[in-house]
């Protein structure tokens, strides 16, 4: 069969009314799936035109206007030594974000294909891949980031190699679990019976039918990847000063508790709203691209 | 079932290997060149030497790997470059004070995640389900250091009920340690408490539609008395082993938390070592929480098996 024989006849999508995506209808009527992912999108939209926005420089300091309450000019306040906490805000939003996606990408592309191959070959491959994820799940996420962290040298691109790797046996395990369901199935055989090579099995049939659950995953593990960057940021780990990020702004506001609470007010706030929204996301994703859920 | 727990210990052992592979080639990473700092400012190079050969460094690495994992299986896990003593020594004095922190989580865990996931799930569809779900999902994408610093600027700062930071012994003073610990344990368990309510919400909606619970039903007896003896008994299973596998979660936890409330706990032993370069009580660390981790995970499901009759059945 050739690729032309697979091609619907022409004028065949004039005619047809298009069907809609099943995934994106149900994740539209999930009022809590979209309202995660508008947050998800503002703060991105936010972080991406930090820019071009009206705001101060993050690291312009005004000794003259330490510690100032949120007020018309300065909205979410100003900082102990009288930096704009809104553009910081906004400019820590890009490291989070950053932060976040990045580490979960590094994860993603180590920990699938290692996932595909072990659920794939099985026999002694799998047996090695298994015991290393098992080992690397025996150490709790965040002590294992801070460990790499601390042996990397703290800095943000440091901290998201930390993180990426920490979250890599979450995606081999999930991965293999997936291909060893998919890899008996008629269509695999078939692709096997004419004779097609093993990597073009993996990346053509495997891949695309394992991917829906790597995707939710995804999502989620952005979620946890944000609060472990702030995490290790918040413990000097990660961004560094004087650049802006939510978990350092957290760390100095610890200092000003009483004098300045709005200074620990904002940050925090973000990191929640972010967060539930990729967690929202994460979990509408879920139900849509469940076969079980009607 | 002497003979699955024996293949469970069997199967765990390579993962612990592993786990020391892991943790032993984390100092290979370090950048440059461990000896030199250790040589101090003047590194003389007879001390250089001297201290090649006192650390075997110039052993091959998988010489240096077996000699490290049989002092470690000797309980040496190092001498700390900071303070000059032995990092079991220092393990054990700290992992105590963390142990006190992840009990009493655990503890406010399961008083509110539990009763949350069962009304829940039994209300399903209702404000009270919705109201529930919302302050789960709340609760795991709080980050706990911020709710930590908000609850020590109301509670502390604001009412001044609880102290904001220190640490008592429960030996010695044992309402002051309750006092100092309370808003640490909220935090760490605020997180445990969503997803306990979770697992419970789902492993109760399982069970009620269960056979034997509609059976229960219809012999009429009273719903309360199904959702007790009928539902919950069997719903609790996957949650009394869910709860022991993150209490090790709560270990590792602990190091934000200890570090926001200055705790002299196990968490913030390994942040104040990764500050002063102290690469020994950071592998110590990491060691022990991923074999405290391991052996956990094991207990688990040796009490699940215990526990259910169909999997002892089964064996």
């Amino acid at each position: 069969m050739t690729d032309a024989s697979l091609m619907p006849a022409a004028g065949a999508t004039a005619l047809a009314p298009r069907k809609p995506n099943r995934t994106w209808t149900k994740l539209k009527k999930n009022r809590s799936a979209m309202v995660g992912g508008v947050v998800v999108a503002l703060f991105v939209l936010i972080a991406l035109l930090a820019p071009l926005l009206p705001i101060p420089s993050p690291s312009a300091t005004d000794w003259g206007k330490i510690r100032l309450a949120p007020s018309t000019e300065h909205w979410m306040g100003t900082d102990e030594i009288g930096r704009d906490i809104l553009s910081r805000m906004i400019w820590g939003a890009r490291a989070s974000l950053m932060a976040g996606v990045i580490s979960v990408m590094i994860a993603v592309m180590i920990g699938v294909p290692l996932g595909v191959l072990a659920g794939y070959f099985g026999g002694w491959t799998d047996q090695i891949i298994a015991r290393a994820t098992d080992a690397l799940l025996a150490m709790p996420f965040l002590i294992l980031a801070i460990a790499l962290a601390a042996f990397l040298g703290p800095s943000l691109t440091n901290a998201m190699i930390a993180i990426g790797l920490s979250a890599v046996p979450i995606f081999i395990r999930l991965t293999r679990g997936q291909v060893l369901s998919v890899k008996t199935e008629d269509y695999v055989e078939g692709a096997r019976a004419i004779g097609l090579g093993h990597l073009r099995i993996m990346s053509h049939y495997i891949l695309p039918n394992v991917f829906p659950p790597i995707l939710v995953q995804a999502t989620l593990t952005i979620a946890t990847a944000i609060i472990a960057e702030a995490s290790l940021s918040f413990l000097g780990l990660g961004q560094q000063p004087p650049l802006p990020s939510w978990g350092s702004m957290l760390a100095t506001a610890r200092n000003f508790l009483s004098q300045a609470p709005w200074m620990a007010l904002w940050p925090g706030a973000a990191i929640f709203m972010v967060v539930m929204g990729f967690n929202l996301l994460g979990d509408g994703l879920r139900d849509a691209l469940d076969p079980k859920e009607t | 079932m002497l003979r699955y727990i024996t293949n469970r210990v069997l199967v765990a052992i390579p993962t612990l290997l592993l786990v020391s592979i892991f943790v032993f080639m984390l100092q290979k990473l370090l950048p440059g060149d461990p000896i030199l700092v250790l040589a101090g400012e003047n590194r003389d190079p007879e001390t250089i030497a001297m201290l090649r050969e006192l650390y075997r460094m110039n052993d091959p690495l998988i010489m240096q790997y077996l000699y490290w994992l049989g002092d470690v299986l000797r309980g040496n896990l190092g001498i700390s470059l900071r303070t000059g003593l032995p990092v079991t020594e220092l393990i054990l004095q700290k992992l105590p004070v963390t142990l006190q922190l992840a009990v009493m989580s655990m503890i406010f865990a399961i008083v509110i995640g539990v009763p949350a996931g069962v009304m829940s799930a039994v209300k399903k569809g209702t404000f009270w389900d919705y109201l529930a779900n919302f302050i789960a999902l709340s609760g795991l994408s709080v980050p706990n250091f911020w709710l930590g610093i908000m609850l020590i600027l109301l509670v502390s700062v604001n009412l001044g009920w609880l102290p904001a930071s220190g640490y008592e012994s429960p030996w010695v003073d044992p309402v002051r340690s309750f006092q100092t610990m309370l808003m640490p344990s909220i935090v760490l368990g605020t997180a445990l408490a969503a997803t306990l309510m979770r697992h419970t919400r789902s492993s109760m909606l399982g069970v009620l539609q269960a056979d034997y619970v509609r059976t229960a039903r219809a012999k009429g007896l009273r719903e309360k008395t199904v959702i007790r003896y009928h539902a919950f008994r069997n719903a609790l299973l996957p949650i009394i082993t869910l709860s022991a596998v993150m209490f090790g979660e709560l270990l590792a936890g602990a190091v934000l938390t200890e570090q926001i409330f200055t705790i002299p706990g196990f968490g913030k032993m390994i942040v104040d070592a990764v500050f002063n370069r102290d690469y020994a009580v950071v592998q110590g660390v990491v060691l022990v929480t991923a074999t405290g981790f391991i052996v956990i995970n094991l207990l688990a499901d040796i009490l699940y098996v215990l526990l259910n009759p169909r999997m002892r059945a089964n064996l």
